[in-house]
């Protein structure tokens, strides 16, 4: 195997071992954030954001690495978006987690993985006529909060920081 | 708070933020080993496991297709890290005991009764709808939800606000058939 197909096996040893830990990957937790009854997935996510977003911009002011937007296409995020929400109410698992989740036993996620491969050649099978509707509409290109509001991303991360750890706190006073 | 949760797994906060560390450690190593900035994701790999499994049955079809020449179908990086994730969870849930045969998930059963075939059918629909908008938006919650909110991108913010607010209200109409 070459050093690239080691570097993301491991990675996701280590993801998966730490989204099992977690206790985010499983159909409860997933749907019991949906209905608002577990706030376990929201305060996982939040958190990774949180510490992510301090060493993704340090690592990127410092050029080591470069920051990879996913372009800001209207009609792709919020048509693709609206039916993965869907989607995902119904399976119970996202992609990332369903693999997971069959490997702490949940096998139900192998109708929904099963599911998410035909979805991918579905898709794949209309992206001709998607090109020419919904991903048509209007494409803002790849953009970054920090620079759309022109502030220095040190000053847009703490705000995140103080308007989550706030969310938070919520969640703890109110036992969530 | 508590270092560990009511179902023994860790607390939810501690476990993201090694979530969080882990990102940065990735992208890091993706550069220093790799050459380039590889940022976690996971539906990608759906569209080469389709591409793989059309090969076996119908190759003309997958080489003359634009979205699947357009993503390359190879087993690649994020390909490995969606298999690793199935090793981390299981070797997780069998060192700390937390992995249980599931067939039919308690809120699932509360709604719809144990019938597997059921589950099946709603699993494998919801897949279908969940992974042709994955891909429209380009991303899931691995891909926008970690990925691009850390980079603070502007898709990920409106793409996880879509992915919440429309699951929040198909969840409450399926399992709670009310909408308040």
């Amino acid at each position: 195997m070459t050093t690239q197909l080691w570097l993301g096996l491991v990675t996701g040893i280590l993801l998966g071992f730490l989204m099992q830990k977690g206790r985010v990957i499983r159909f409860e937790k997933q749907v019991g954030a949906l209905l608002l009854i577990d706030m376990t997935v929201f305060k996982f996510m939040l958190s990774a954001i949180l510490v992510g977003s301090v060493g993704i911009y340090a690592l990127a002011g410092l050029d080591i690495i470069s920051l990879s937007h996913k372009p800001m296409n209207m009609g792709a995020i919020l048509v693709g978006g609206a039916l993965f929400g869907a989607g995902w109410a119904i399976m119970g698992f996202c992609p990332g987690t369903s693999m997971g989740a069959v490997g702490e036993g949940r096998y139900n996620a192998l109708f929904a993985i099963a599911g998410m491969v035909a979805g991918a050649a579905l898709h794949a099978e209309l992206y001709p006529f998607f090109k020419k509707t919904v991903l048509a509409w209007k494409d803002f290109g790849k953009i970054g909060l920090p620079e759309t509001l022109g502030l220095s991303p040190w000053i847009v991360i703490p705000v995140i920081w103080v308007a989550v750890i706030g969310l938070f706190y919520f969640f703890e006073k109110k036992g969530l | 708070m508590k270092l560990k949760t009511k179902d023994n797994g860790w607390n939810p906060y501690f476990a993201g933020a090694l979530v969080g560390l882990l990102a940065i450690a990735s992208v890091y190593a993706s550069v220093v080993l790799l050459d380039k900035s590889n940022f976690i994701g996971a539906s990608t790999t759906f569209v080469r496991a389709a591409g793989f499994a059309e090969q076996v049955v119908v190759p003309e079809r997958v080489a003359a297709n634009e979205y699947f020449a357009k993503t390359r179908i190879s087993v690649d990086w994020q390909f490995m890290l969606v298999l690793g994730i199935f090793f981390g969870a299981l070797i997780s849930s069998l060192t700390d005991k937390s992995f249980k045969l599931e067939g039919i998930p308690p809120i699932w059963r509360e709604r719809f009764g144990s019938s597997l075939g059921l589950r099946a059918i709603g699993a494998f629909a919801g897949g279908i709808v969940a992974m042709v908008g994955a891909r429209l938006a380009d991303g899931c919650p691995s891909g926008h939800g970690l990925s691009g909110m850390m980079q603070l991108s502007i898709s990920a913010f409106v793409a996880l606000f879509m992915f919440f607010a429309v699951g929040i209200v198909v969840a409450r109409l399926i399992y709670k058939r009310r909408l308040l």
